[in-house]
């Protein structure tokens, strides 16, 4: 099975890194997340309701829907926050990309850790753009907001593909699958990663680093 | 084809394709109620959340909806379509988008029903709850209030896509199309896409022609009116069936006592009439059309926003008046879902039945808007030359055929829109409806097109009614005779201090 990948793009201004990505990855984890499952005999169970809440940005003209889960935002407010920090940290020009992966754990057996096989991935990249002036900030908040919306479209349009989904799992097998650590709704295994491309191109040593953590950790 | 179905599976598609359709009907319209939509997830399944979804039902809309289905269900040549279109404080409207729930002959027949088409269409939800936000009518729903108010009208049967072009001869050209997504089910493929208007400038430009200037005409721009962002000001609340007091509704004549289940776009001190207007079909309301014979299928309904209070709650029109009403004892629909990841039996048994269809109908008023009597004749533009002429003074109408200053039988609810009519200098939040309807899209002359936040419209729309000046107050002018003439002498101590100055002062006048 390969993994799907999806790569979007956005320009933005500083200011509006974080509700953009915010807008994007709630975007498709509100399609990655179903109800708590309660099972009850073996091979039935039953799933929770998923709400959910729009939310306006400040910075660009767009108001975008999120699963109604204040954990599930925590997680993600936090990796985004060190994303933007790692994009300025890197200087003005800089490029980055926010990648969120879904995958699937597999049992190994010892001493091997469990593999964790992607079966969909999805990059963000940003370009951060400087503007000058407050009609320039002006145009650019209904332009960002225009492309999110166009970026919406696009991920709508990837996920009613109907593409591959993890089998749903019995009782034991959920947490091979789901994270079942949220109290109120239940994505699919996902982990978000990013990296921060500076003007010359090059990656910095957050991708060495995980390469090398993934080396290792097999 | 349907032999391949086993009838459990059958029974229960429909059933999945009836509440998919009220469900979709139901976030679509909620979406352009012009507010912030939120809804709690819930770990244990409550048994009536179809889908899986926290979308709440409003029984209007889905007494709508059925009235549209007419028990019939989406299939090959019968889609269900839910229309969006503005419609101005002048009364123009604009149709802005057009959601089609369609099926076409593509069938997958290997699919399970009750897991992966329930899944499926679970997700195609989400989808729709994220589209929603992105078409440019989102926007504009979010600002109705004033100006303008979005209508919903839920039809069943061929897709018409005409009103969204400009004209019939650049149809092609007026709006675009996107697919929110598709689900196959083994009698079909269900679709649901959003055909949106692109030019929506259009309407600011046509209204402009048809008005002209209106710097000369709008005469009274200092009466007081209440703030324009009423969009965010109400939380989507709103009152269940049971909540209701007296579960009749009136028929449409009557008014204000409106059925608690409906809600209105605008707080009632936004449906204005000026006072120097007499024609004043207040937004969306009265004179939607023909108000004894519209039918459902054919007049655009009020949007209406739950828990506004007081005023004149709008109401969609509905036909049924005289009708006993009960409120919507329609349950948003049941059933204990319990799924299984092994293939067999169906999914779990209903929990509650679903209201007959031969239940007590509910009826729905239509809202009266502030001074709107629909029995009289109002002075229209059509009859006078002038562009604009509503807001012309006066002179055109005497005081007795004014339907604004002898308000008609029909239940007027705040008293103090009578009020307000003689008094112009009250400034009073709130209570007071007011007078005045403000343009689409004002465009003040000598401003380039907006692009700040804080353009010359902006600043006239805000400024607007600026608080009153003390020195003209009531209170100053009552001062008595004596005070003044006690505070003479100090004033003149002052000025025989100050006289240097005032000579420099008249030296530079020479």
């Amino acid at each position: 099975m390969n993994c799907r990948s999806e790569v979007l793009e956005v320009s933005v201004e500083g200011r509006q890194v974080d509700e953009a990505m915010l807008a994007l990855l709630h975007t498709i984890l509100l399609h990655r997340s179903t109800g708590k499952f309660h099972y009850k005999k073996e091979g039935t169970y039953s799933i929770g309701t998923v709400g959910t809440q729009d939310v306006d940005c400040d910075f660009i003209d767009f108001t975008f829907v999120r699963v109604s889960s204040d954990e599930l935002d925590r997680v993600i407010r936090k990796a985004v926050a060190e994303f933007k920090d790692a994009l300025g940290n890197s200087g003005s020009d800089g490029v980055g990309q926010i990648s969120v992966e879904f995958y699937q754990k597999k049992k190994s057996r010892w001493p091997f850790s469990d593999e964790c096989i992607p079966w969909e991935v999805w990059s963000i990249k940003v370009n951060v753009v400087n503007l000058a002036n407050e009609q320039e900030r002006q145009i650019c908040r209904e332009k960002v907001g225009e492309k999110l919306g166009e970026k919406v479209i696009n991920i709508v349009e990837v996920i009613n593909r109907h593409e591959y989904l993890p089998k749903m799992p019995t009782q034991s097998e959920v947490d091979n699958v789901f994270d079942t650590s949220l109290k109120d709704v239940q994505p699919y295994l996902y982990k978000i990663t990013f990296q921060i491309t500076d003007s010359l191109g090059t990656s910095v040593s957050t991708t060495m680093r995980r390469l090398i953590k993934d080396t290792l950790a097999l | 084809m349907d032999s391949d179905l086993s009838p459990q599976d059958k029974k229960d598609l429909d059933k999945f394709i009836k509440f998919f359709a009220l469900k979709t009907v139901q976030v679509i319209v909620q979406a352009r109620l012009g507010e912030k939509i939120t809804t709690c997830s819930s770990s244990s399944p409550t048994g009536s959340d179809w889908f899986n979804l926290a979308i709440k039902d409003i029984p209007e809309v889905t007494h709508e909806a059925k009235k549209a289905l007419a028990g019939q269900l989406p299939g090959i040549g019968r889609s269900m379509c839910v229309e969006i279109s503005l419609k101005t404080s002048e009364g123009d409207s604009m149709e802005l988008e057009t959601w089609c729930l369609e099926m076409n002959e593509k069938c997958d027949k290997d699919i399970k029903v009750s897991y992966t088409v329930y899944n499926r269409l679970s997700l195609l939800l989400k989808s729709l709850l994220a589209i929603t936000r992105v078409t440019p009518a989102y926007k504009l729903s979010r600002k109705q209030g004033h100006d303008y108010v979005i209508l919903y009208r839920i039809y069943f049967g061929d897709v018409q896509l005409t009103g969204l072009g400009e004209d019939s001869s650049r149809l092609s050209a007026g709006f675009q199309t996107v697919r929110v997504g598709i689900v196959g089910t083994p009698i079909g493929t269900i679709t649901l896409s959003c055909a949106y208007r692109i030019n929506l400038a259009l309407m600011s430009s046509r209204q402009f022609e048809r008005t002209g200037p209106i710097m000369g005409i709008i005469i009274d721009h200092f009466v007081e009116r209440p703030f324009t962002n009423m969009a965010h000001m109400h939380p989507c609340s709103y009152r269940t069936p049971g909540e209701d007091e007296g579960g009749t509704y009136a028929g449409i004549e009557d008014s204000q006592e409106v059925c608690t289940t409906s809600f209105s776009t605008s707080p009632p001190s936004q449906l204005y009439s000026s006072r120097l207007s007499y024609q004043t079909p207040a937004l969306g309301t009265v004179d939607l059309c023909h108000p004894t014979t519209c039918t459902a299928a054919v007049h655009p309904h009020q949007m209406v926003v739950p828990g506004k209070e007081g005023g004149v709650p709008q109401v969609p029109a509905q036909p049924n008046h005289g009708t006993a009403a009960e409120h919507g004892r329609i349950p948003s629909c049941p059933t204990g879902q319990s799924h299984q990841p092994a293939p067999p039996t169906s999914c779990g048994s209903e929990v509650k039945t679903m209201c007959p269809s031969d239940a007590p109908e509910t009826t729905f008023t239509r809202k009266v808007g502030a001074f709107v009597n629909k029995a009289t004749t109002q002075v229209t533009t059509n009859s006078l030359d002038l562009p604009f002429a509503a807001f012309a003074p006066r002179v055109y109408d005497l005081e007795e055929n004014d339907p604004m200053v002898h308000p008609p039988p029909s239940p007027a609810p705040s008293s103090p829109l009578q009020g307000s009519l003689h008094s112009n200098s009250s400034s009073h939040s709130g209570g007071q409806p007011h007078d005045d309807f403000v343009m689409v899209d004002f465009k003040p002359a000598f401003s380039k097109d907006d692009l700040l936040p804080m353009d010359l419209g902006t600043f006239y729309r805000e400024f607007q009614n600026p608080p009153q000046l003390a020195s003209l107050s009531i209170d100053v002018s009552a001062q008595s005779m004596a005070e003044d003439l006690d505070s003479l002498p100090e004033k003149l101590a002052v000025y025989e201090k100050n006289i240097d100055e005032f000579d420099a002062f008249v030296d530079t006048l020479q």
